[in-house]
């Protein structure tokens, strides 16, 4: 038996041994693609690009709920979360980025593109222009946070004669990364397809409101760099020459206008329901039919693997899918920032003149008659969210002015005069530290899925992410405009996008403030990921972030100023009265409140306005200047 | 069997005991190395851990720098190992002047440690705040204060604002948790440089104590840091 088995191994080894030699050592690795394989085949460059589009960088993301959140325009209803609220400001190093890995792939992809003679030539012009709109869109990120940077355009190599030198480059002029992204964008347009139902891919117009936004930066820096002179490196990494920026604000203007042309495609305000704007306003963000007012997007799609959880973090706690969400509370701050419909501005109505409660029949009576953003952005207390009303009151109040409720959600007790327990407070809260309930009495309603399911783990959302959208090209223009000197544009522009927020009385030229456009960017763009950079830009950052405390008075005054300080997020209770036989019975009072986990007070350090650059790149590379005030 | 686990661990035992020795045992630093911000003599006050300065030492693999701050009273402490640094304030920290070298960066000062040192950094303010009196009547705040504006001409600079801040504890200062009222004028406001005025009210203090902090800051145009005058504690 033993020898059969012995002959049989025998007669196996001999077959295995047979291959030539050359032919046995030289076999095509099964696991790694070559080049010649991968530039051979469209579907594979298209994998490719596919990867270097997955690793686009946003500042805002739905795939990490408190980048979209921060800067007090929301607490954050997590108890792991409460710190950042107890701080007084930010690291020198946050938002920092630099992968010059990622440049490099790029750099080797539009190299490899462009000798490419196998494929399409006309396939592979646009495969060349979309990587390089990838590239440009990953150096305005990086120009953003962290000023001028090394402009890296060809892959580098290393020939491993142990001196590096040669790949150690000097950091570009801030304006030098503007006018390069200025640039790409002008080449690559006519090379990307014009056309409105290509969203996940680079276009025409995304080129165009790439170039928009980023002349736009370039212009305001150039502008209110005189507010914070020490803001600037004498080599010009930091701070743009004051001269330049109506040149920045023409082209700003101009690329926007062509998108409004329709020249690039026929982009427009998206209005499916105009009979319910806010409805209307919160379906903007995830109608994926047909929408014609998002121009480049990052999309996700059920059961591909490529799906996010925004949903599940804050979807209201009451009859949630999962045992949590309700993570994003939005302040007070930006919630009273929306107009009233005669546009003005004015605190939400808590208390008359004289100092008593104004009582209000309907939970939702104290936000009537303003700006339909304010309820497309925003979860109010008594609307609804998947058909369900969200249940945030903060308890009882009796005649007497005293309060009842609980500190667990929907908790009970017995009323005076009454023999059974009932529910004091709020199965959403607002309970102080409860983690997931309404601690501001706000959850938000931006980007959450209404789709049955968005909210369970195993299931997640495909809601997509607006990285540019129609509503921004207008109010680039018209601040553009308006920075020209052309204040009639600019009103043109911004009514547009005010009209669709039911704000129809239009604002004439005289209107149109620096003010003004300040909060328009605010109230329309709320967590998408632009308040930090416009601050930024506009320079006032430091203003609105002083560090000082708000005290119940402050916050509600000067509502609209661009400097207003927003260094705590505050909310508003919703209280039900409790005083049988009166006629306030029943009805609910307002009261505005700091949450209790607030304790710190936010400063935005002029070492702030521009991210750390880390020691191990200064140390990698002496030809690399700090940034300013660090 | 038995005997050759018992030999595997013995040497086992053996190699742990030589390789634990040397390499992992780092002796700490303990040289101190202290000292204070003046101007002849003066002290500068400052805000807590908002001026920072950095120590660089070469010759150690990557370069990077040793960070610190200083207290509010200007003072900075740290703990070392003998060598050869050097002591920088980064570009715009400080409400002083600092030295610039040909390339317009901050510039260094060399330091030779060589067991236990003290040093005061000899920088030039903006401003002082002169003469300062604190005062209270168990309700306010009061304080009389001069500003001697010591870089004049073409780097001078003019007065922001001024203010009077007052804590529960010695950390006065205007970041929130540091102060429990304050008061201000701004630089247009003030008739000169002497015989300023600013008062503040005290609030509730609760948990009750009978006495307070005080500090006059002053925020100088086209500076982030503040400079102050000494903390002085009010007994009411």
């Amino acid at each position: 038996m033993k020898r059969i088995y012995i002959c049989i191994l025998l007669m196996l080894s001999l077959n295995w041994a047979c291959k030539k030699d050359s032919e046995f050592l030289d076999r095509k690795p099964k696991q790694v693609l070559t080049e010649e394989q991968v530039f051979g085949d469209e579907k594979q460059v298209l994998s490719l690009l596919a990867d270097l589009y997955n690793r686009y960088v946003d500042f805002a993301t739905p795939e990490n709920w408190s980048s979209m959140s921060d800067f007090n325009e929301a607490f954050w209803s997590e108890a792991g979360r409460y710190g950042d609220f107890q701080n007084s400001g930010w690291g020198y190093g946050n938002w920092a980025i630099w992968d010059y890995g990622y440049i490099r792939e790029l750099n080797l992809f539009i190299d490899k593109a462009a000798k490419n003679t196998t494929l399409d030539a006309e396939l592979m012009k646009r495969m060349q222009a979309e990587a390089r709109f990838i590239r440009a869109s990953y150096y305005f990120e990086l120009v953003k946070r962290m000023g001028g940077v090394p402009l890296i355009l060809e892959p580098l190599t290393y020939d491993f004669s142990g001196d590096a030198t040669y790949l150690q480059n000097p950091r570009e002029k801030e304006s030098a990364i503007y006018d390069f992204i200025i640039k790409e964008a002008e080449e690559i347009k006519p090379l990307l397809p014009k056309d409105v139902n290509t969203k996940s891919r680079a276009t025409a117009a995304a080129a165009l409101a790439m170039q928009s936004r980023a002349a736009l930066y370039a212009a305001s820096i150039a502008k209110y760099g005189y507010k914070t002179p020490q803001v600037s490196l004498s080599g010009g990494e930091v701070g743009i020459d004051a001269a330049l920026s109506n040149e920045y604000y023409a082209i700003a203007l101009k690329s926007a206008q062509e998108i409004i042309s329709g020249s690039v495609g026929s982009y427009a305000l998206y209005l499916k329901k105009p009979d319910n704007l806010s409805e209307n306003f919160a379906s903007l963000f995830y109608d994926k039919n047909g929408n014609n007012e998002s121009i480049f997007i990052e999309d996700y799609k059920l059961q591909s693997g490529k799906v996010h959880g925004f949903t599940i973090s804050n979807q209201p706690r009451y009859g949630a899918e999962e045992e949590e969400g309700g993570r994003i509370n939005p302040s007070l701050n930006l919630a009273q920032s929306f107009e009233k419909l005669d546009n003005t501005f004015a605190p939400f109505e808590t208390n008359t003149s004289t100092g008593e409660y104004v009582y209000y029949d309907n939970q939702t009576d104290i936000f009537a008659g303003r700006d339909a953003r304010l309820a497309g952005t925003i979860i109010l207390p008594g609307t609804t969210f998947k058909g369900r009303t969200v249940d945030i009151w903060a308890g009882y109040q009796l005649a007497d002015g005293s309060i009842i409720t609980g500190d667990d959600r929907g908790q009970q007790k017995t009323l005076p005069g009454k023999s059974l327990p009932e529910q004091v407070v709020g199965l959403d809260g607002p309970i102080n530290g409860y983690e997931f309930t309404a601690q501001t009495g706000f959850y938000i309603r931006k980007y959450l899925d209404p789709a049955a399911g968005s909210g369970q783990r195993g299931v997640q959302s495909e809601v997509p992410f607006l990285r540019y959208r129609y509503a921004e090209v207008l109010l680039n223009a018209a601040e553009a405009a308006f920075e020209l000197g052309d204040a009639n544009t600019a009103a043109t522009y911004m009514n547009e996008v005010r009209a669709r927020a039911g704000l129809t009385t239009p604002l004439n030229s005289s209107q149109i403030t620096f003010d003004r456009i300040v909060h328009e960017r605010r109230a329309e763009l709320a967590f998408e990921g632009h308040y930090y950079f416009d601050l930024k830009r506009w320079r006032i950052a430091h203003e609105v972030f002083n560090g000082a405390n708000i005290s119940k008075t402050e916050i509600v005054k000067n509502i609209g100023s661009s400097t207003k300080i927003s260094t705590q997020p505050y909310g508003i209770w919703p209280y039900k009265i409790y005083a049988p036989g009166t006629p306030n019975d029943g009805k609910w009072i307002y009261k505005v409140v700091l949450p209790d986990r607030v304790t710190g007070a936010d400063r935005f350090q002029l070492g702030n306005y521009y991210s750390e650059i880390n020691n191990t790149i200064l140390s990698n590379n002496p030809k690399i200047v700090k940034n300013p005030n660090q | 069997m038995k005997t050759k686990i018992k030999n595997i661990l013995v040497v086992l035992l053996i190699i742990t005991g030589f390789t634990a020795c040397e390499k992992d045992n780092f002796k700490a630093p303990e040289i101190m190395f202290n000292g204070r911000l003046v101007y002849q003599g003066e002290k500068i006050y400052l805000e807590q851990d908002q001026v920072s300065f950095e120590l660089w030492q070469s010759g150690f693999g990557k370069y990077a720098p040793i960070k610190s701050s200083f207290n509010q009273e200007g003072e900075y402490s740290t703990t070392l190992f003998n060598g050869t640094y050097k002591f920088v304030i980064p570009m715009g920290q400080g409400p002083f002047k600092w030295n610039m070298n040909a390339n317009g960066n901050a510039d260094s000062l060399l330091i030779e440690l060589n067991g236990n040192k003290s040093w005061d950094i000899e920088v030039i303010p903006f401003y002082l705040i002169k003469n300062t009196t604190l005062s209270t009547n168990g309700e306010n705040v009061s304080a009389v204060f001069d500003l001697e504006k010591v870089i004049t001409g073409a780097e001078g600079k003019n007065v922001e604002r001024v203010y009077l801040y007052i804590n529960k504890t010695q950390f006065v200062s205007g970041n929130s948790n540091s102060n429990i009222a304050q008061s201000s004028l701004s630089g247009d406001e003030l008739s000169g440089l002497s015989n300023l005025e600013l008062s503040v009210d005290i609030p509730t203090l609760t948990p009750s104590q009978n006495y307070v902090y005080a500090r006059v800051g002053l925020k100088i145009q086209g500076v982030e840091d503040m400079i102050f005058s000494p903390l002085k504690k009010l007994e009411f």
